[in-house]
């Protein structure tokens, strides 16, 4: 037999309910921090969300943030926030830094005046100064944004949700659903607990979440659903365990796959699009884990009919699910 | 065994041939963008080539495909902006412009209705206070007389004006469907002269699209910034001929009523005092074209179009010696005094012009004048250094992703993970195949987008061996292994891909810009990995078996 790499045993019998407690609890408490940090700290929201300006520079002379804060001082520009960005692809010579600035004046966008100041006072602290990029996103844009990026995750919730419902049970569909929202939200919260800034490119990394976790989950359903089929008279916790195994091999395969594509665009594929790559990889890691230890958990605990019910004269309330895709 | 027709075989390597082929020219993204380049400037120039562009042609052979994907703004770099475009504006001016009418109106029927004023009122609102309030029927009937039918298809039968009465005064302003008519008129012109404006620029692939129901999105690449950007769009350009009352260089003098107090653009300390009412208005022209005076300094020559130019030459002819203002943004450029009457509509406004200034002014004159103000939600530039920063650094992410996925399916799968490698590198090919043709852009967390699908195009294939693996252990024969394999693996490999399509086209309909980018190529991304990973890998596989007809398999 050919060497093969094999990450879990051909054969496995975890129980995966053993430490029910442990891993379906310690899920239920990383939530609670997660709700609890964002509630607390609340999240580091790039101009996307709060409105404001943002340049970005680059320079062959090092950065010291103090004297950029120094120049800035007296400008008529409310908070500022530098942050010197560091990157492995970066020249040995060149400093990048991203300064955020809001107006003085609560819902105005810094004035095109006050952002040549701005530009002319660092220009003069460090000639060799470039602004690379710079954005302005006005108040009103930025609330819009806020309502939109809710209402693309109660959406796609929504979607995914009816779409289970369909090819399962609203059992499955409720337990997926809940384990989609765990991965969020403690994602949300590890952006909360880091300060790392939340962006519109964050909202559609958690979005991705979406669909690639109820991607690992639904893979443990459908050999759920198959054996069900199998062992009629096996008791529901036991099937879930057999079938957890069953893909278990799987489970860790996809994830290392996925996990090493984005590992490699978090690494390598620059500043701009790091905290993206880290909210999917994050992501990921808690996708796969809630697709073991916690949809399954849910649908146990709501307890799933497995009696015949078109004995009653009313047809399956699953009748997509015997379409052979 | 695991036989498949003819016909479907073909299918299968007639598109992945098609997917090679036509994501090519990516590849050689700066040689196939000059050649065609090259080929539109020839086009453009009716066939006939400069040397160098016969150069750029020869860069790319014409006979492969030459479709290339967009670069977003966020990679090739340039100016991003969000308007508004003020329409309640164009109520106002449409309201203002029907005062001479109402007066006319009211003064046929001065008999009954008394003497007539201009009340002042909030703008998009005309109020006109009647002398004899017995008048007061008579006076709107006389107004709404001058209403006109709306001219939409949702207004059918209703009239453009609301005529309504408040004590001695006649408030008059647009009709509901009137407004939503005007809106979308607006709107339109607006789209069209940016569109205008910024071509004369002659800058590569703008998008210029309406957003919601008073917003416009501009993105023009390889622009310097949003600032020049702004400049360029957000000139109003509007340019009048008004009646000159005064002149003073007193910049606080009273300039009464309807009357405007304008400063001079070239003249320090000259301001004039310029009736609100213009004689003709920029919208009149037909055309501007850079010119020289007679003292061969730069100028601007324009022509109206007949009713501008009977206008222009009425009152040339009734106002000789008197002076009158050329006023552009609220500024006079020049105010000449009329020498005779300037009948046939043409003329040239001279002024302190730098040749650019010029240039720029005709095309500004030509495109005409922005209908309403615009305020801007948002901007963005993007310096080309940071774009070309992100390709790369999306290009080594994307490399060492596909290197680490395919070493580890080779180590975990073998041969079959051999197959699964090609069939990736047939997937990134279908994926920019794809883009190119349908023209889609290409953004950095479109490149993202890739790299997901990478890793999650292997999904289908770990799926389907590892049920080949298990079938294998309950003793099937390897041939029906491996089909049983593909057949139990498909609802779960449907039901996971379908759920990530849901939420690409959640992405897609919902998000902006880059998250939009996104949101294509996950979605293009995972229906060619479908395709690819189970019809191309066992199109593989079936042909490996039928040749090698193995007695056992390893998976």
């Amino acid at each position: 037999m050919a060497w093969r790499l094999r990450l879990a045993p051909e054969k496995t019998n975890f129980d995966f309910f053993k430490h029910q407690w442990l891993t379906f609890g310690g899920s239920v408490l990383l939530m609670l921090a997660a709700f609890l940090f964002w509630g607390t700290e609340g999240l580091n929201y790039g101009i996307d969300f709060k409105g404001g300006t943002t340049l970005r520079t680059d320079s062959s002379q090092p950065i010291d943030v103090g004297a950029y804060r120094q120049a800035m001082n007296g400008l008529p520009v409310g908070d500022v926030v530098i942050t010197e960005v560091f990157d492995p692809s970066f020249r040995a010579d060149q400093h990048v830094a991203m300064i955020r600035l809001s107006s003085v004046e609560a819902d105005q966008a810094v004035s095109e005046t006050d952002l040549a100041a701005v530009k002319a006072a660092l220009t003069n602290l460090d000639p060799a100064i470039k602004f690379v990029s710079e954005e302005t996103v006005g108040p009103k844009v930025s609330g819009e944004l806020v309502y939109t990026s809710i209402l693309a995750m109660v959406v796609t919730s929504v979607g995914i949700m009816l779409y289970i419902w369909m090819r399962f049970e609203w059992q499955f569909a409720l337990g997926g659903v809940l384990a989609l929202l765990h991965d969020v939200f403690i994602t949300v919260g590890i952006f909360a607990f880091f300060q790392i800034k939340f962006d519109l490119t964050i909202v559609a990394a958690l979005l991705t979440i979406l669909g690639y976790s109820i991607n690992d989950t639904v893979v443990v359903f459908d050999r759920l659903r198959e054996n069900l089929v199998k062992y009629k008279t096996m008791p529901l916790r036991d099937v879930m365990n057999l079938s957890v195994n069953e893909t278990l091999s799987r489970t860790i395969m996809t994830s290392l796959t996925t996990l090493l594509a984005v590992g490699s665009m978090m690494v390598f594929g620059g500043d701009v699009i790091r905290g993206f790559s880290f909210a999917i990889f994050m992501g990921v890691l808690l996708g796969t884990y809630s697709s073991v230890y916690v949809a399954k958990n849910i649908v146990l605990m709501i307890g799933l009919d497995r009696s015949e019910k078109p004995k009653n004269g009313r047809p399956s309330d699953h009748e997509f699910a015997n379409i052979d895709a | 065994m695991l036989y498949s027709p003819l016909w479907k075989r073909l299918l299968i390597l007639a598109l992945c041939a098609w997917g090679i082929a036509a994501s090519l020219p990516n590849l050689f993204y700066t040689q196939v963008e000059a050649h065609n380049d090259a080929v539109t400037a020839i086009e453009a120039n009716a066939g006939v080539a400069t040397p160098e562009q016969t150069a750029d042609l020869a860069k790319w052979p014409s006979f492969l495909p030459s479709a290339l994907v967009n670069l977003g703004l966020d990679l090739r770099g340039g100016a991003h902006l969000l308007a508004e475009v003020q329409v309640a504006d164009v109520y106002a001016q449409r309201i203002d412009s029907l005062w001479p009418d109402v007066r006319d109106a009211l003064r046929d029927a001065r008999d009954q209705v008394g003497a007539v004023r201009r009340m002042p009122s909030v703008p998009g609102v005309l109020r006109v206070s009647v002398g004899n309030a017995d008048g007061m029927a008579v006076a709107v009937a006389a107004v709404q007389a001058l209403a006109t039918p709306v001219v939409s298809l949702t207004g059918v039968g209703q009239k453009d004006l609301e005529v309504t009465t408040e004590g001695q005064e006649i408030v008059v302003q647009l009709s509901e469907p009137e407004r939503v008519a005007t809106d979308t008129r607006t709107m339109q012109q607006s789209l069209e002269i940016i569109r205008r404006r910024v071509d004369a620029v002659g800058t590569r692939e703008p998008t210029i699209q309406r957003e919601g129901t008073d917003r416009i999105l501009i993105q023009v690449p390889g622009l310097g910034s949003a600032a020049e950007l702004k400049a360029i769009i957000g000139t109003t350009a509007k340019l009048t001929f008004n009646t000159v009352v005064g002149r003073t260089s007193n910049p606080a003098a009273d300039p009464g009523p309807r009357n405007s107090l304008l400063a001079s653009s070239d003249e320090k300390d000259v301001y004039y005092i310029v009736a609100d009412e213009p004689v003709v208005s920029g919208e009149e022209l037909t055309d501007a074209q850079p010119s020289f005076d007679q003292n061969s300094r730069p100028a601007v020559s324009f022509k109206f179009n007949v009713s501008g130019a009977r206008k222009f030459g009425e009152y040339t002819s009734t106002n000789i010696g008197q002076p009158f203002a050329i006023v552009l943004d609220d500024k006079v450029i020049s105010a000449p005094t009329i020498q005779s009457a300037i009948q046939g509509g043409s003329g040239i406004i001279t002024g302190s012009f730098t040749l650019e200034e010029s240039t720029n002014l005709a095309v500004l004159l030509r495109a005409g004048a922005l209908p309403a103000k615009m305020n801007f939600l948002e901007e963005r530039t993007i310096g080309p250094e940071l774009g070309q920063d992100s390709i790369d650094a999306g290009q080594k992410a994307a490399v060492i992703g596909v290197v680490a996925v395919s070493l580890f399916m080779l180590a975990s799968y073998g041969l079959f993970g051999l197959f699964a490698n090609i069939t990736l590198i047939i997937n990134l090919a279908l994926i920019f195949a794809v883009l190119s043709s349908i023209g889609g852009t290409l953004t950095l967390p479109g490149i993202a987008g890739i790299v997901l699908t990478i890793g999650m195009a292997v999904d289908a294939n770990v799926l389907v061996y590892e049920r080949i693996r298990e079938e294998l252990r309950v003793h099937k024969t390897t041939a029906r292994a491996i089909e049983i394999g593909y057949e139990r693996a498909m609802s779960a490999i449907i039901d996971a891909n379908i759920t990530t399509l849901i939420t690409a086209s959640v992405l897609f309909f919902l998000g902006a810009g880059p998250v939009r980018g996104f949101a294509v190529t996950l979605g293009i991304g995972i229906i060619t990995s479908v395709f690819t990973s189970l019809l191309v890998t066992r199109l593989i596989i079936s042909v490996w078996f039928n040749w090698r007809k193995p007695s056992e398999i390893v998976v």
